[in-house]
């Protein structure tokens, strides 16, 4: 489904500032994995992500979506195939835009925007719908501005917007980070029912190991622009905190930064 | 007596408000919608006003006129757009960059000249709105009809798929190019479209007035940005509907152009003017801006308190 080949982004080359973000990283899922990834910061977790997103370009190595290179292909071209959440509950939506209006945006995702009229009456009902599943009251508020929902809805209709038109991977960059505990629970049952119904494959950056461990099939762990651990499966269910502490006691030691990871 | 003769500066400064109207509406989509300060309209305007001008002159017709007045307006917004997303210039860089080179475009196309008329006993029967205050109700009118129409037409746009696609633009570009939209494309899009509205302003101006000056678009922006903020504060309380906003940014215009000659009526020397118009912009963006960091300090030390 995706694979990344010895991909490489360094950040400030040739000044004193210089940073490789991604060393070399070769990863591939399957179809309707569920990936869940750890790791301290400035690991390079979400310069993977945006490094699949194409946010920027890559200084080496090649991005591959079911089989397509899209390695040079621009950020929005690349959204045909990639939803994606944000940390920030800001950034994943058009704030002074109705609910229904971003739900219509994404909507299209992928396709030409034409000059039609933008809403109509059978994309409502069915936007209604899909609001209804998110038990948030939401389906009453087509027509409320984005930015007068509190943090958790803007990010369970991101969810929303980014799951819809079924993408063939789904990117979720610490999207429950910014919410409090019960709300971070209720967007990632959310999560886990969304990909579940949708057979959707998708990466999922964490600062929670316990979220780490019990959701997705596999989990990889990454430090300094490297995947340092990578399992799944079997082996994955029996993964506890305490074998992730370890492995990042290892890490710590061997590394000349205190990488201080938050733990939870 | 006197308030009969400010009341008689009315008819004047109501036409000079649709005009400039409907220039800010031109603005509203680049300021308010793609967020972005575009200094190009000051000399956009000015090259609606030339080419209508100039076209009259050789006796084209004046919708003829207007239309390439428009299109040459978009190639204006087209040459800022493309400075800002191709060559990665900023965009009030990049404006002021397109208005210098449209002030030697301007000059060229009015063949050198710094003013040429449209004289009203030559062009009175070719003109869409008559010079000055000449038949103000007939020029009232179609202005008003222009407003409508243009307004009408952008209430279109902005409901469409592509056109909601440049209002995602200006809200949030990193989300818009998640949701897969060329927010480069877009930008320009939007930036054509707004100074080709503006031109469309200029080509009534030069009717307007009955000539068109190299000078006139000076400080357009400002007038524009009045119009704009003045209306938003008014109309921003009343109603949602983009249609209504655009018609409150007109409102806006109107306003500015009433003060403006009630403050000439009342004596104000005329070099003050431009002072006035700045400061005016610079206290409507501002007092919001301060309004909102102070309550928002004040606040913090009453939660302090009460903790």
């Amino acid at each position: 489904m995706l694979e990344l080949k010895n991909i490489t982004k360094i950040f400030n080359a040739g000044t004193v500032n210089e940073k490789v973000a991604l060393n070399n990283l070769s990863l591939t899922l399957n179809d309707g994995d569920f990936v869940t990834v750890i790791g301290g910061n400035g690991a390079g977790k979400s310069t993977m992500l945006n490094a699949v997103a194409g946010v920027f370009p890559l200084d080496a190595g090649q991005v591959l979506i079911d089989g397509v290179d899209v390695t040079k292909l621009p950020e929005y071209k690349r959204a045909k195939y990639i939803g994606r959440v944000f940390q920030d509950p800001m950034m994943g939506t058009a704030a002074d835009m109705w609910v229904e209006e971003n739900l219509s945006i994404a909507d299209r995702r992928g396709k030409r925007r034409r000059m039609t009229w933008g809403i109509t009456k059978k994309d409502r009902a069915r936007y209604k719908e899909l609001l209804a599943q998110l038990d948030l009251g939401l389906e009453n508020r087509l027509t409320s501005k984005m930015g007068l929902l509190s943090g958790g809805q803007r990010q369970a209709v991101t969810l929303l917007m980014a799951t819809m038109e079924n993408p063939k991977l789904l990117l979720l960059d610490e999207h429950t980070a910014a919410l409090d505990p019960a709300t971070a629970a209720k967007v990632l049952m959310l999560t886990d029912k969304l990909v579940t119904e949708n057979h959707l494959t998708a990466i999922m950056i964490t600062h929670n190991m316990k979220d780490a461990i019990r959701h997705g099939n596999r989990l990889i762990m990454m430090n300094q622009g490297e995947i340092i651990y990578d399992v799944s499966g079997e082996e994955k269910m029996k993964l506890t905190k305490a074998d992730l502490m370890a492995k990042f006691a290892e890490i710590a030691g061997q590394s000349q930064e205190s990488d201080r990871m938050v733990l939870s | 007596m006197d308030i009969l003769n400010w009341l008689g500066t009315l008819p004047g400064a109501i036409g000079q408000g649709f005009v400039w109207g409907i220039m800010a509406i031109g603005l509203y989509i680049t300021f308010k919608i793609l967020d972005v300060a575009d200094l190009t309209v000051d000399g956009s305007i000015t090259t609606g006003a030339a080419v209508c001008t100039i076209l009259l002159t050789n006796g084209v017709n004046v919708g003829i006129a207007m239309f390439v007045a428009f299109i040459a307006g978009v190639l204006a917004g087209l040459v800022t757009g493309l400075l800002h997303t191709l060559f990665g210039i900023p965009a009030i860089l990049a404006g002021i960059l397109t208005q210098l080179m449209l002030w030697s475009a301007n000059l060229i196309i009015m063949s050198g000249r710094a003013n040429v008329a449209l004289s009203r006993f030559q062009y009175s029967d070719k003109v869409l709105i008559a010079t000055g205050t000449s038949q103000i109700g007939k020029t009232l009118i179609i202005l008003f009809g222009i407003i409508l129409a243009v307004s009408a037409i952008l209430y279109w746009f902005f409901g469409t798929e592509f056109g909601m696609s440049l209002r995602s633009t200006g809200n949030n570009r990193s989300m818009s190019r998640a949701q897969g939209i060329n927010t480069a494309f877009t930008t320009v899009f939007g930036l054509a479209l707004s100074n080709g509205i503006v031109a469309l302003a200029g080509s009534l101006l030069a009717q307007q007035q009955g000539a068109a000056d190299i000078n006139m678009g000076k400080g357009a922006i400002v007038i524009g940005l009045a119009a704009v903020v003045v209306g938003e504060a008014i109309f921003s309380h009343i109603s949602t509907n983009f249609f209504v906003r655009l018609l409150g940014v007109v409102v806006g215009a109107v306003i500015y152009w009433i003060v403006f000659q009630t403050v000439i009526f009342l004596g104000l020397p005329s070099e003050y003017l431009k002072l006035l118009s700045a400061l005016v912009v610079a206290i409507f963006l501002g007092v919001p801006y301060l309004k909102k960091t102070f309550f928002a300090k004040k606040k913090k030390k009453e939660v302090a308190k009460n903790a």
